[in-house]
């Protein structure tokens, strides 16, 4: 415990105060300055005074002299990574060069692991390397067994010998590590130099500091919200990029037409005849809409009857206790649903169909669909209560005066008005039921299978994404990508019912406003 | 005369048929009435039941995980059997054999070392597997308690918990029962010396992963989901609030931030699973960061956070009266000034709550974090996000689907424990709202 504060204290201590410090030191040095000006032109015929304030002139100053650096600094790190590698590759030899993309790999991680064995060799055991990794141009040749066996004192082991042009690469690379390194903190160092020698200058009493600070902050706020549209740019590109990969195996008529389900694990080590099993895509989303309509039947009369009472019967006093207590509902972690589901519910309808003669799994369409429909209770329940609500109190009026009952006026003038708009809460709350998982991972079971039986195990999509890639599979095979098929189909699936169901919700309320 | 009469006649006649019908149509249609009243009563008192259902279930299977079954042991720490050189060598120390020691402990308690085989077995078995580490960590802390006796809390084996808490019926035929009639001979003994007590479980929250029930904590799923809020909080607050507040006062109203706007909707109901797809294809596979490490898992929350504090810090902007901006432009403020100095400040109980709810999002989430192999078994305490880590609902994941017995008690243990902190989190955010909620 004692090692792990130190080692934050320290971290700390060397990584985040002197930066702190010295970047606030320079804020004071811009703002002494400024102010200095004021001081000596208060009097003066110059009235007008300093244009910014002098806090502005500190930050100005901090910020020009190392936004600029710490650009530079950032761009270096990124970029440093792929040219030295790039520098690395081209001093392999050609026969290296025209081997496939695995085996690349393979030398590419043999180099970094030699590289880092490189740190605990002393002085004489690197003189001895860099002459083994000459070769036979060395003055003084080396055993290929000895460089092998060195590594093997220090705890690193190489499988084979190690090449000389495998240890010239690994040197090169640590050559040019250290090089760029040191490089980019002297660019650092230098450009933060300029900076503020240039930002100091251009203190006057003219100077539009607060104008040029707020230019920064702006920039720094449209990036943030250029972040926030990247994420979504980021999920479709990156899932669309590996199911693209995924459907140069196996061909999209085998996934979205296919009616079984059956990867083949292991193709890869079998040396892959050219069958990579089945992959059909067509039971699983038959499974995940069944669950969902399940869920549905639960929750839409639940949600929408509670709604109802909610805002046309109930007194402020109900109202204040059941609405919360709904949304508690909707605040549960839905990993406490799933084992809701697998010790409780799943048993409890098993001895319950057991009692009348039904045979009911314990993980089965009903129990997953039945606690799904728990979980979006609330959703459809304070959504319609926001639509109901925002109907026009005339129309109520109207209706009773016409003598309807408080139960007529809301089935045939209320709910008929509100309609739209609860058909897009049910949408909405039928997209959080499709994306679900952690639910049907625990209560709806593995088996990718087309009946019609709500007694029996079904699977869904997300099911099958969280058993395709918490195996041990290798990433480029098409049991781990077609996970990415099925997260773009997930993806594309939620998203429309998502735009619809708002298109509606936003259509139906500009009516009434 | 006789027209008009009969026509009369059948007038009231066929008026009070009307008026009957009138009636029996107004019962029928009061208890429509009635009964729309009632389903939506009884909907409500659906909901609720359900939840209740819900949170008694958990509390009943989980509140026994709270307590352990310990034994207490007289062990001698024997130098023999743990440092016979003598050089107080912390590696050599560590690979002693502690489970003998602990086991002459529990002869010497229970009247001798059995002479059969089986018996032996079954005497040892009253212990948990991990009783080694127990006495390890008590010598490696105090090397000076080696040649000594000391008395030690020890764990009971699993299943001698269960039947104490009542989970094993002792009632049943000893050939199919767990625990078999010697080893509760043994153990009534015990617990009539007092030796054998139900204590507070706290390796429920400082142990890491174990296979065995008794000794499996949360400890390393506490310090996963620590570490992934700390990521959160720096990465989701900044940029959400800044992406916010551009979107909100300075982005131009045209079709593109329409678009945005739209797209942020939307991002907030995409599925939590596509964004654990994201984290394992860009931060694992293109980044190269460390596959179950907490960075990873910060990461995607983070990003599944952001839309929810950018759409609340939306909301809490525009509830700010036009009459704060208005008077700060007055006093020629620019508007970057307006906005920092006093739109923010108003809007900030509205961007807590709403960043507070976000994070609740995020403790709970399970399925991303799946994706990106925290669901691993891990024994080392992570010291930084770097290292490899699970979380608080993964392990109640891994925990249901263990096949021990003893693990559902857990699990709804670590539901509790889980269910607890957001609840505080979610009473922080409405004490919030409610202390600086204002109208204006």
């Amino acid at each position: 415990m004692s090692e792990v504060l130190s080692l934050y204290v320290t971290g700390f201590l060397t990584y985040i105060l002197p930066p702190v410090i010295v970047v606030s030191i320079v804020f004071f040095i811009g703002k002494w300055k400024a102010q200095g000006l004021a001081k000596q032109t208060s009097t003066a015929a110059n009235a007008a005074g300093l244009h910014s304030r002098p806090p502005y002139h500190g930050a100005f100053l901090a910020l020009v002299s190392f936004l600029p650096a710490v650009l530079v600094f950032l761009t270096w790190s990124i970029a440093e990574g792929p040219v030295i590698k790039g520098m690395v590759n081209n001093t392999l030899p050609a026969s290296v060069t025209k081997l496939d993309q695995g085996k690349q790999d393979l030398i590419t991680s043999v180099i970094g692991t030699i590289e880092n064995g490189l740190n605990k060799l002393d002085q004489k055991e690197l003189d001895l390397l860099k002459s083994a990794s000459k070769g036979d141009q060395a003055a003084v040749p080396v055993e290929p067994e000895t460089v092998r066996k060195l590594f093997e004192s220090k705890n690193i082991i190489l499988a084979d010998n190690p090449e000389p042009y495998l240890l010239a690469a690994a040197l090169k690379s640590r050559d040019l590590v250290q090089f760029s390194t040191y490089g980019k903190y002297i660019a650092f160092v230098l450009i933060s130099i300029a900076a503020f020698l240039f930002a100091y200058s251009s203190i006057k009493l003219r100077l539009r500091a607060r104008n040029g600070v707020e230019t920064i902050i702006r920039w720094f706020l449209i990036l943030a919200s250029v972040i926030a549209i990247v994420t979504t740019f980021g999920i479709v590109f990156s899932v669309l990029f590996e199911t693209i990969n995924f459907f140069q195996i196996i061909p999209p008529s085998n996934f979205f037409f296919g009616t079984v389900w059956d990867p083949r694990f292991g193709w890869g080590a079998t040396g892959g005849d050219g069958n990579f099993g089945q992959y059909g895509f067509l039971p699983l989303l038959w499974g995940t809409l069944y669950i969902s309509i399940v869920a549905l039947l639960v929750a839409v009369p639940i949600g929408l009857f509670s709604a109802i009472y909610m805002s046309e019967y109930a007194g402020p006093k109900l109202r204040s206790i059941a609405k919360p207590a709904l949304e508690i509902l909707a605040g549960i972690p839905t990993i406490v649903y799933g084992f809701f589901a697998l010790v409780t519910v799943g048993p409890f309808f098993r001895d319950a169909g057991a009692v009348v003669g039904l045979e009911i799994n314990a993980s089965s369409v009903l129990t997953a669909g039945f606690v799904m429909g728990i979980m979006i209770i609330p959703f459809i329940s304070s959504l319609s209560d926001d639509i109901i609500n925002a109907v026009p109190q005339s129309l109520r009026e109207g209706s009773l005066g016409l003598g309807s009952t408080k139960s007529e006026t809301v089935t045939k003038v209320v709910l008929p008005a509100a309609l739209p708009g609860l058909v897009g809460a049910v949408m909405l709350a039928a997209s959080r039921a499709i994306g679900e998982t952690m639910i049907v991972v625990l209560a709806a079971g593995i088996a990718a299978k087309l009946h019609m039986n709500p007694f029996d195990a079904l699977t869904t999509i997300t099911v099958k994404i969280v058993n395709q890639l918490t195996g041990d599979h290798e990433f480029g095979s098409p049991e781990t990508l077609v996970a990415f098929a099925l997260g773009l189909s997930l993806f594309v699936i939620t998203l429309m019912l998502n735009v619809y169901a708002l298109y509606i919700v936003r259509k139906y309320r500009e009516q009434y406003d | 005369m006789e027209v008009q009469e009969e026509m009369s006649k059948d007038l009231s006649t066929h008026s009070a048929a009307v008026k009957r019908r009138m009636s029996q149509r107004l019962k029928k249609r009061q208890a429509a009435e009635k009964r729309f009243q009632f389903y939506g009563l009884a909907a409500i008192f659906i909901g609720m039941m359900f939840l209740v259902i819900l949170f008694t279930t958990i509390i009943g299977k989980g509140w026994p995980a709270f307590l352990q079954t310990s034994v207490l042991v007289n062990v001698n720490l024997d130098p023999e059997i743990i440092d016979p050189t003598g050089e107080r060598n912390v590696d050599k120390m560590m690979q002693a054999n502690y489970t003998k020691i602990a086991r002459q402990g529990l002869y010497a308690e229970l009247g001798g070392k059995p002479k059969n085989r089986r018996d032996r077995k079954l005497m040892h078995n009253l212990l948990s597997r991990g009783v080694d580490v127990q006495i390890r960590d008590a010598v490696i802390a105090d090397p000076s308690l080696i040649g000594k006796t000391v008395p030690i809390w020890l764990y009971a084996h699993g299943n001698v918990d269960a039947l104490l808490k009542g989970a094993i019926d002792r009632n049943t035929d000893n050939s199919s029962r767990l625990v078999k009639d010697k080893q509760i001979a043994w153990m009534d003994k015990l617990v009539a010396e007092d030796k054998m007590v139900k204590r507070f479980n706290w390796g429920l929250f400082t142990h890491p992963a174990s296979s065995q029930p008794e000794t499996a904590g949360l400890g390393v799923a506490l310090i996963g989901t620590f570490f992934m809020v700390i990521i959160v909080l720096l990465l989701a607050i900044p940029i959400g609030v800044a992406a916010a507040v551009y979107l909100e006062e300075f982005a131009p109203k045209n079709r593109i931030t329409d678009v945005i706007e739209v797209n942020i909707n939307n991002l907030a109901a995409v599925p939590s699973i596509v964004f654990g797809l994201l984290g394992l294809a860009v931060f694992i596979n293109f980044m190269g960061l460390p596959r179950s490490g907490s960075i990873v898992g910060g990461l995607v929350l983070a990003l599944m956070t952001l839309p929810t504090i950018i759409i609340a810090t939306r909301a809490a902007l525009r509830a700010v009266s036009p009459s704060i901006r208005e008077g700060a432009y007055g006093v020629g403020a620019s508007k970057m000034q307006t906005i920092f100095h006093h739109v923010l400040p108003l809007a900030f109980p509205g961007i807590m709550t709403g960043t507070i709810i976000g994070i609740v999002q995020a403790v709970g989430e399970t399925a991303p974090l799946l994706m990106i192999g925290m669901v691993a078994f891990v024994q080392d305490f992570p010291t930084t996000p770097m290292e490899p880590a699970t979380a608080l609902p993964v392990q109640i994941y891994m925990w249901a689907t263990s096949a021990e017995r003893g693990f559902v008690e857990r699990t709804a243990g670590a539901t509790m424990v889980l269910l607890a902190g957001l609840f505080i989190l979610n009473a922080a955010a409405v004490y919030l709202r409610r202390k600086y909620e204002r109208k204006w």
